[in-house]
């Protein structure tokens, strides 16, 4: 397919790893925001191919993983009531609340769909003009104008049916706070390339200029992972920290104009707090007073919720990149996909998640070489 | 969470007053709206995240970007010593 195939080619990525060799001198740790990224450096064994002295440590940029469990139950709550259809993107499904998932939900008492889209939501609740449709709005800056345009629409169609349960956190806050934790070893970071082509990098400038980072913002695909990685060991080497662009041909520096605008007309900045990090101020979006009819926290009085985090998970830790996976004793054993016990198993952009599902949980012994009969 | 595919806008049309597209990926078609991006082109390529397109890609810098990496082949021959007898080798 065009742009992705070209960006896997396997001659090239050796050719930057090499490049990657020869620049680096010092022993780095770099830190990739996105699940996304996660995703595609364990899927491809990115991390593998780099020289030992350059260590990525995996951020917390998954948004299924950081919606906190008090959000997850009162999702539940909502789609536990009758005349309710509760929508929900697809990777929200299985992560399991106090008691049960969605999953769990929608084969019992509750209507549950999983949509592709917000704006499925409008049909749907044009088809059912007696249930209220609740959508879980859960996301990074990446999805904002997907689901600002579903508040916006429901508000100028003046539907009464529709609400968002919004859940909606944002990057920068959240690398400031990574940056200021005393535990902190990140030295550089690979930007998010996809909330960049929404909201633009202009943000990160501050951060990279007053901690004295370098931020790339970087793709998805293996070489623009492999070329962010090069271009943050470049400024390191070099002793710069600024913000630059590996992913020119998706965004430029201030991003999406037109969604900016809609977000900012449905969406204000709010604290929010992030399952197994906490709260971080500032660090999210909730919907404006103007659209507090479309609030399904507002529309659903829905209980205080108290909730209690396995005390074994050091997820919080792993999503600010002090730990990785294989330093949890319950990785792989008592907590899997199947049984996640933390944010970072919780969602397959989850890095415990991700190691796992790629056989970073087995140990030597459990693995088979191809050939091999014995 | 925040994967967006790269897709080839095929037809354009309005819906509910919103500019929408087919689009078009590997073998597979589906709606997406083009309000963030109203200038796209029947042709051009948009990447789409849960229907939304939030950006256009930009052909011509993607080629170069390639093309930029492709080279790092050639850049990393030039840095094998000369050989006096080694003729031609431009490609």
């Amino acid at each position: 397919m065009k742009y992705l195939d070209e960006y896997r080619d396997g001659d090239i990525a050796a050719k930057l790893v090499e490049r990657i060799k020869r620049v680096q001198t010092k022993p780095w740790v770099i830190m990739e925001v996105c699940g996304g990224q996660t995703h595609s450096i364990v899927k491809n064994g990115i991390d593998h191919l780099l020289p030992k002295g350059v260590e990525l440590v995996h951020g917390p940029g998954c948004p299924v993983c950081v919606t906190p469990l008090e959000m997850v139950d009162k999702a539940h709550a909502i789609a536990r009531q009758p005349g309710v259809i509760f929508c929900s993107f697809g990777d929200m499904l299985r992560v399991p609340g106090s008691d049960g998932d969605l999953f769990s939900i929608k084969s019992s008492v509750g209507d549950v769909r999983v949509v592709y889209s917000p704006l499925d939501c409008i049909r749907i609740a044009r088809a059912n003009p007696d249930k209220q449709i609740v959508f879980f709005a859960i996301g990074f800056e990446t999805t904002a104008p997907a689901n600002a345009m579903l508040a916006w629409q429901a508000r100028q169609m003046g539907l009464t049916n529709v609400s968002l349960l919004v859940s909606h956190v944002l990057v920068p806050p959240a690398i400031e706070a990574i940056l200021n934790s005393p535990q902190n070893r990140v030295q550089a970071f690979l930007g998010p390339g996809h909330v960049c082509a929404v909201v633009g990098y202009t943000e990160y400038e501050p951060l990279a200029a007053r901690f004295h980072v370098p931020i790339v913002v970087t793709g998805f695909e293996p070489l623009d992972i492999l070329e962010g990685v090069l271009m943050v060991i470049d400024q390191l080497e070099s002793g710069r920290a600024e913000v630059e662009n590996q992913y020119s041909r998706v965004l430029e520096r201030g991003g999406n104009r037109p969604a900016q605008d809609l977000i900012g007309r449905v969406f204000e900045v709010t604290d929010r707090k992030w399952r197994g990090v906490g709260t971080i101020p500032g660090s999210g979006f909730r919907l404006r007073d103007e659209f507090r009819a479309f609030d399904a926290e507002h529309r659903f009085s829905v209980q205080a919720i108290d909730t209690m985090e396995p005390a074994i998970c050091i997820s919080g830790q792993i999503l600010q990149g002090i730990k990785k996976p294989h330093d949890c004793p319950a990785f792989g054993t008592e907590c899997n996909p199947q049984h996640p016990l933390g944010a970072t198993m919780v969602s397959a952009e989850g890095a415990c998640a991700a190691y796992y599902a790629y056989g970073r949980h087995l140990k030597d012994a459990d693995l088979v070489t191809l050939g091999d009969n014995r | 969470m925040c994967l967006a595919i790269p897709g080839k806008v095929v037809e354009t049309f309005t819906a509910e007053g919103m500019h929408m597209a087919r689009v078009q990926f590997g073998g597979v078609t589906r709606e997406a709206c083009l309000d963030y991006v109203p200038e796209t082109q029947v042709g051009e390529y948009v990447l789409v995240h849960v229907g939304f397109a939030i950006s256009r890609v930009d052909e011509e810098e993607a080629r170069r970007t390639y093309e930029a990496l492709a080279e790092l082949d050639q850049l990393g021959e030039l840095d094998i010593p000369e050989v006096s007898d080694r003729s031609g080798g431009v490609s």
